[in-house]
């Protein structure tokens, strides 16, 4: 497997100001990348950077093995053979749909270009639209009419810059899964970024947690919900609290739930005083168990309710029960951890 | 241009020279170029004929253009302010023929209306002969004011100049938000009350822009003055270069008539920002008008449709009168030659202006920086600079390099190469494009202004570089906004009179200057058909701003893109 795209500890900026600091990541052939935080964190910056449409300060970036943005020389967006769908979708409104999606590929051949656009029509589920102009169509049509456009000339890399953003929050996914099925029977490598971390997992093989224009971490949805690099990862990624806790062994932490067997912090030793950090579906029901909690919270979420309870410690944990489990609030309950690994962090000075 | 490029950021440095960037600072220059000799020459030394002037008539010339200034100041604002109220904020029958006919006198331009009506008020016109008929007066039995006069250039400037306030003063009373004003009512304010109290004040920068432009227009006019026989510093520039033969003295006389403009620039400046302030907030609808009942409806008709009856149609009655009566004549002469002419001049520059303000706009939206800001302003600042005073700047550079190169070729080569640019068509579609740019740049922008910017990255990436992108992108999506900015030149081009009249090639007529010429040796009528094809080419671009400020309602605004 090549790494079709490298990003070299690029920083980015404007003037003086930079917005991205010591960015780097590389994804292989095939792969869907998620730049994933708050607004303002740079991702769109840095996803702009790798377009060309924005010059690097410092480091490189390099797209299939050629270098194509350095510290003082860019190569322009058109010479990259990237394509990119935006927020908006940008679809020209002077050109009907389907010369919307031939506008990359004027030089084919008429005869191989109209297939080409028959084609991508056919898998955005399109078919009958090629001459309608963009403004007839709905936000979710006009949407894939813009991907469509951008994958057309074949690109070696494809860059969402938001994409799902102007559509009703319960299409997100599903648009994502759509999106990752289409990009994988093309073979294209992704890279998108949003704010939603449901639509992260749904499309993405890898996510950068990007945080005040630093990546945090670039690890699997996985990795990322249960092995936080540090605290504001844990703090964006799913919902959890920190408890507070302290080393007691190599592989031993005191916490208000008990003791509990998980890896350590490098440079953690006995006594060190650490935050343990604990999922809602860590912890589960359990009228037998000795560990005794009160619930102070509770929201129904179909399946599930979603505990808020307070330990005897006095300190606040969540918990995800089956929705069976109908707990008043006020009433004590009974509270098991089930711990598979430990995201432990040391405590702030 | 090297010094230029190296004090922008380091950012965005390319490895070769940037052509856009380049081409916006070098255009801004060429087109700089006329204001900046006219103003080198207030450092010029006094040479004799300044001294003489100075002695003799530049009291004159400042007392009769500051008198002027104040005449048609009072007279805009004082025709412009109140219809702008009456048909924006008011309901009475008429309202909407009358929002868009009291611009036809912007179709108006000053010289004609000045002689039209001296040929309707004089001796032999019309209305003198009129009231002879009905009172029995025969000659030196009554008096009659003389329109040919200070007051009289006041009266008609004013009457064709007052729709810059009336667009700009309409335009902000449609912007203010309705809450503003339903809250003043709801506190008990009536429509005086609330004119005086709150729309006005609002407006007030509006007014003020409108004011200066129409005040830049005054100082720039040449034909009406002339005309009436009137001294003032255009006409002073003129009888310099033409009757004392001193160019330089007109240069310096130029300088000091631009230092006038320069301080109504910083006035429609300083107005125009302090206008985006005024905006208390942000909620639009439809405007309540209030309705107006007995005499107040009867004032409003009355009040509208002076301006327009004596700013348009009057006088293109007349016009239209005297073309009939000449019709054989013209239609025998050379009257399909000027048109010729004329369009061929008008086209010419329009479709240059228009390439000049989209590299500018376009230049200035791949490139935004200090320097291209800095020289596309510097670059539109020709509209407020007066026909004249640009005609000289082109003049004077262009005769000097013509004799410098006839010099060096008769040096080397011994060959005449002559004038080449000064008394061409060049020169003068150059000074066109100096005086014009503004209009262009302004629509052009605000087209360009439209697109959203992901248009530009979504055709990049797709393999197109910008100029290309400007091409098959930006101009067919902005394809309203070039015509509109075609137009809107070619119509000016048009009626421009002074710095035709400067720099026009030997026995080169178009339609403004025969007009003139013909009206000054008091051929009214024979200059009729002339007027009257200008007069009706000058409608197009009324229609053109009245259904622009029609759509630009915060609220009913049509969706672009």
């Amino acid at each position: 497997m090549t790494k079709l795209l490298d990003v070299e500890n690029i920083d980015v900026g404007y003037g003086n100001h930079t917005v991205v600091f010591d960015a780097a990541l590389h994804l292989k052939k095939g792969a869907i990348g998620v730049l994933l935080g708050p607004s303002g964190c740079g991702k769109t910056t840095l996803l702009r950077a790798i377009a060309g449409f924005e010059p690097v300060q410092r480091g490189r970036i390099l797209l299939a093995g050629d270098e194509v943005s350095r510290a003082g020389w860019t190569l322009p967006p058109e010479k990259r053979q990237v394509g990119m769908v935006f927020q908006d979708f940008a679809l020209f409104p002077h050109l009907t749909v389907a010369d919307n999606i031939a506008f990359g590929i004027r030089r084919w051949p008429a005869d191989k270009r109209a297939a080409r656009v028959q084609d991508l029509l056919q898998l955005v589920g399109l078919p009958q639209y090629g001459k309608n102009y963009p403004h007839a169509l709905s936000g979710g049509q006009q949407q894939r009419v813009a991907l469509a456009r951008a994958l057309a000339p074949k690109p070696r890399l494809l860059l969402l810059d938001e994409p799902f953003s102007s559509m009703d929050v319960e299409l997100r996914e599903s648009l994502a899964r759509e999106v990752r099925t289409i990009l994988k029977h093309e073979g294209i490598t992704g890279l998108m970024v949003t704010h939603d971390q449901f639509e992260a997992f749904a499309i993405a093989d890898r996510i950068a947690v990007m945080h005040g224009g630093r990546i945090l971490q670039w690890d699997s949805a996985y990795n990322l919900y249960h092995q936080p690099a540090d605290r504001q990862v844990a703090d964006f990624i799913g919902q959890g609290v920190l408890l507070a806790g302290m080393v007691v062994g190599d592989t031993m932490v005191e916490t208000p739930l008990g003791p509990i067997a998980g890896k350590v912090p490098e440079g953690c030793r006995k006594g060190c005083p650490v935050d343990v950090l604990i999922r809602p579906d860590d912890l589960m029901l359990d009228p037998a168990s000795a560990l005794q909690a009160e619930v102070i919270d509770k929201a129904f979420r179909g399946a599930v309710f979603l505990y808020t309870l307070r330990l005897p410690s006095g300190a606040t944990v969540l918990c995800q029960a089956p929705s069976h489990h109908d707990h008043a609030i006020g009433e004590r309950v009974g509270l098991r951890p089930d711990f598979d690994h430990l995201a432990v962090f040391p405590r702030r000075a | 241009m090297i010094s230029v490029a190296a004090t922008l950021p380091a950012i965005k440095a390319l490895p070769r020279p940037d052509p856009w960037r380049s081409g916006v600072v070098l255009a801004a220059l060429l087109l700089a170029l006329p204001v900046l000799v006219v103003f080198s020459f207030v450092f010029a030394p006094a040479g004799e004929v300044w001294l003489h002037l100075k002695q003799t008539v530049l009291q004159e010339y400042v007392t009769n253009s500051l008198v002027l200034l104040l005449g048609v100041g009072v007279g805009v604002l004082a025709i412009g302010i109140p219809a702008a109220w009456m048909v924006s904020l008011c309901e009475f029958p008429g309202r909407r023929l009358f929002e868009w006919g009291l611009l036809l006198p912007m179709a108006m331009p000053a010289y004609i209306i000045a002689y039209t009506y001296t040929g309707m008020l004089d001796f032999a016109g019309p209305v003198q002969t009129q009231l002879r008929d009905w009172f029995g007066w025969g000659y030196g039995d009554y008096w009659f004011p003389d329109i040919r006069s200070l007051p009289g250039a006041v009266l008609m400037l004013s009457l064709v100049l007052y729709p810059y306030v009336y667009l700009l003063s309409r335009a902000a009373f449609l912007e203010q938000s309705i809450c503003v004003l339903e809250v003043s009512r709801t506190l008990g304010t009536g429509p005086w009350a609330g004119f005086a109290r709150v729309a006005l004040p609002l407006a007030r920068p509006a007014i003020i822009t409108g004011l200066s432009l129409a005040l830049m227009e005054t100082l720039a006019d040449y034909g009406t003055v002339q005309y009436f026989g009137l001294a003032t510093f255009t006409t002073g520039i003129f009888r310099t270069w033409f009757g004392l033969g001193d160019p330089a003295a007109a240069a310096q006389l130029a300088a000091v008539l631009m230092s006038f403009v320069f301080v109504l620039i910083l006035l429609e400046r300083w107005s125009r920002r302090r206008a985006r302030f005024h905006h208390t907030s942000t909620r639009y609808s439809h405007l309540p008008r209030y309705q107006l009942r007995g005499w107040r409806r009867i004032g409003a008709i009355v009040g509208c449709s002076i301006p327009v009856a004596f700013g348009f149609l009057l006088p293109a009655l007349q016009l239209g009168v005297w073309a009939v009566d000449t019709v054989d004549a013209w239609l025998k002469a050379d009257f399909f030659h000027l048109v010729a002419n004329s369009l061929m001049l008008a086209a010419i520059t329009a479709v240059l202006a228009v390439a000049l303000a989209l590299l500018m706009a376009y230049g200035r939206r791949l490139r935004s920086s200090r320097p291209v800001d800095l020289a596309v302003r510097v670059a539109s600042m020709g509209y407020a600079v007066p026909g004249t005073v640009i005609a000289v700047g082109v003049i004077l550079p262009f005769a000097w390099l013509d004799n410098t190169l006839d010099a060096f070729m008769r040096a080397q080569f011994d060959i005449s190469t002559g004038l080449i640019l000064s008394g061409t068509l060049a020169a003068l579609v150059f000074a066109y494009c100096v005086r014009f740019l503004a209009v262009s740049l302004n629509t052009v922008e605000a087209g360009l202004g439209k697109i959203k910017p992901s248009m530009d990255d979504a055709a990049r990436c797709l393999g197109l570089p910008p100029r290309r992108v400007l091409r098959e992108v930006h101009m067919p999506i902005m394809r309203g906004s070039l015509l509109t900015a075609l137009l809107l030149v070619f119509v000016d081009v048009l009626k421009e009179l002074p710095a035709t009249l400067i720099l026009r090639p030997f026995n080169f007529n178009t339609l403004a200057v025969r007009t003139f010429e013909l009206a000054s040796d008091e051929r009214l009528a024979d200059s009729a058909s002339a007027a009257l094809a200008i007069v009706l080419a000058g409608i197009v671009p009324v229609i053109l701003l009245s259904r622009t400020i029609g759509r630009s309602r915060p609220g009913h605004d049509q969706t672009v893109c």
